[in-house]
């Protein structure tokens, strides 16, 4: 029961432990694509970090702002909106399996919460779920921007869910199997198995569809400032509105999981099988730390090298000290320690449970990796115009969705 | 026991939630209830270890075809006063009355209809494997009928679509 409760919460800490720290990435990365600093004014005792404590700063002003609910809104289902909105995108974390499974007394541990055989099936079903929300909340609003951007958001989710279904299904076929373990298990480490290299075009159609489900560029329709002020969330102040934003975040990290768990391999290190993992888990662990104290000391001795006294005439000018030095006395300790210890001994536990650590740490890179596409082309390309969205989802994305779901079956059975 | 449990919040909330679909006004709030309902019938699906057509169940009706039922009814905007209650009138009395009675006597025959225990279902029942055999095997006529079928609808609505 705790083991579950575990399984359960970690995950889910996890990803929204995520969200501020993506946030502040977007931040950042937005700024220095279009050629400014970024946000860097929040300040504690002068101590800015970069912009990190702008995030703090949001959650504190969007917990404590005043929570306004318009007079002629549909009140039961103004409320229920961004809770319906937060829940779909959380609950699909359930099935999705963060390292491989490791053998305790004789049981199996998986590492996701619930191993359903109809794993892509329940995810679909929840994503579908989530356009309630984002409906319910530009109706209820009694607006027409909101009425219009709902409107506008369902039309377009429900377009390309055909197109995701289909990329979908070419997987399932090279796969053979709807549990996301047994379709992560096929890939295999070997990188010329993930599926992107073997149906890149159901990866890019996938890529589009998940854009277009999580509503972030080029496919924000549904909140086009220009047309639409905000499109379904105009009415919502606070933490519902903050709510609807960290909803956008937890779908973007969602849908880095499953290209990733679909696409590229899941938890599977490059070239490096389960097998491979677990025996050579000692000289494995010695390297792994090693690598990680050199890393330490390379970002330290990196921060430490941009102190110059007077650069900024106040507190910032030691930030670099602050983290620097912490940083390469870790590394230096961490490096030392290893090479001073020599090799390590690790039971059979302790083998299955390197491997594991390493592998949900892989997933984990890979994933942040989507996160930051996410962002770097919400950056980089313009937005749809709403009939070039219609007909690109039906007339393009479809039929292509149909030729790839033909070509794999054909593969398949030649 | 905890089975039992989840069947009476489950079908508790199914019905609940269809009452409220019925005795409301705005139609948009119905369809909400009704897919509350979906979502109570799609858990006691999993109950009777069919997982796969829970899934569906949300997936097709609740995730699809309620998605457009809500799209169109806030497309068609009703105004306040078009939503009134229906009056109740003396035919309209007659109708529920005749229909409450025949439901009584077809509960009551029903339970009359003494329990048998149902056989334990094998190993794999109701998962993908096991119902997209099935389909393509023993059922692949009705299968195919009802996809003719809704092709059938599909290329109706295209035509009643372009007329104008």
């Amino acid at each position: 029961m705790l083991v579950l409760i575990l399984k359960i919460l970690i995950p889910f800490l996890l990803i929204f432990n995520l969200l501020p720290l993506l946030i502040w990435v977007e931040r950042k990365g937005s700024a220095y694509i279009q050629d400014r600093r970024g946000p860097n004014r929040a300040s504690f005792f002068g101590i800015r970090l970069g912009g990190l404590l702008h995030t703090i700063s949001d959650v504190i002003k969007l917990i404590t702002k005043e929570d306004i609910i318009p007079a002629h809104v549909n009140k039961p289902f103004f409320i229920l909106a961004p809770f319906l909105v937060l829940f779909v995108a959380c609950v699909t974390y359930a099935v999705i399996p963060f390292a491989h499974p490791i053998e305790i007394n004789g049981g199996i541990f998986t590492f996701q919460a619930a191993d359903l055989n109809v794993g892509i099936l329940y995810i679909l079903a929840m994503s579908s779920l989530g356009v309630f929300g984002v409906l319910l909340a530009g109706w209820s609003s009694n607006n027409k921007y909101s009425l219009l951007g709902g409107l506008r958001s369902s039309a377009q989710m429900f377009s390309y869910e055909i197109a995701m279904g289909l990329a979908l299904l070419s997987v399932l076929l090279l796969g053979g199997s709807l549990e996301l373990s047994a379709l992560i298990d096929d890939q295999t480490a070997a990188v010329w198995r993930w599926n992107f290299i073997r149906n890149p075009l159901a990866f890019i159609l996938f890529l589009t569809a998940v854009f277009a489900e999580a509503n972030r560029l080029p496919f924000d329709l549904p909140e086009g400032e220009s047309e639409l002020v905000a499109g379904y969330h105009v009415e919502y102040s606070s933490m519902k509105f903050a709510m609807f934003f960290m909803a956008e975040y937890a779908h973007m990290i969602v849908g880095s999981a499953l290209i990733t768990a679909l696409f590229f391999g899941g938890w599977q290190v490059p070239f490096l099988s389960t097998e491979f993992l677990r025996t050579n888990a000692e000289s494995g662990l010695f390297m792994v730390l090693l690598a990680h104290g050199v890393l330490f000391m390379i970002i330290g001795f990196f921060l430490l090298g941009k102190f110059k006294s007077g650069k900024y005439g106040d507190k910032r000018d030691y930030e670099v000290i602050v983290i620097g030095l912490p940083m390469t006395v870790i590394g230096l300790a961490l490096g030392l320690y290893t090479l001073l210890h020599g090799s390590f001994q690790l039971g059979d536990m302790g083998r299955q449970v390197f491997a594991a650590v390493l592998q949900f740490g892989v997933f984990m890179a890979k994933i942040l990796f989507f996160c930051w596409v996410f962002i770097w082309i919400r950056w980089t390309l313009p937005r749809f115009r709403y009939d070039q969205l219609m007909h690109l989802g039906w007339k393009v994305m479809i039929p292509l969705g149909l030729a790839s779901v033909a070509g794999t079956a054909i593969v398949m059975v030649l | 026991m905890s089975e039992i449990f989840l069947f009476y919040l489950f079908g508790g909330l199914s019905v609940l939630m269809t009452l409220l679909m019925i005795f409301q006004t705005n139609p948009v709030a119905s369809a909400i209830y009704l897919v509350g309902a979906f979502f109570g019938l799609a858990a006691l699906y999993v109950l009777l270890s069919a997982p796969f057509v829970a899934v569906l169940q949300v997936l097709v009706y609740a995730g699809a075809i309620m998605v457009l039922f809500t799209f169109v009814i806030m497309l068609l905007n009703i105004r306040k006063e078009e939503l009134v209650y229906d009056r109740v009138t003396w035919r309209k009395t007659a109708v529920v009355l005749t229909a409450l009675f025949f439901a009584g006597f077809l509960i009551w025959h029903f339970l009359k209809i003494p329990v048998v225990p149902f056989a334990p279902v094998e190993e794999g029942f109701g998962e993908v494997h096991k119902v997209g055999r099935l389909m393509f095997s023993k059922y692949l006529i009705p299968f195919e009928l009802t996809s003719v079928l809704l092709l059938v609808a599909i290329i109706g609505a295209l035509v009643l679509g372009k007329k104008e």
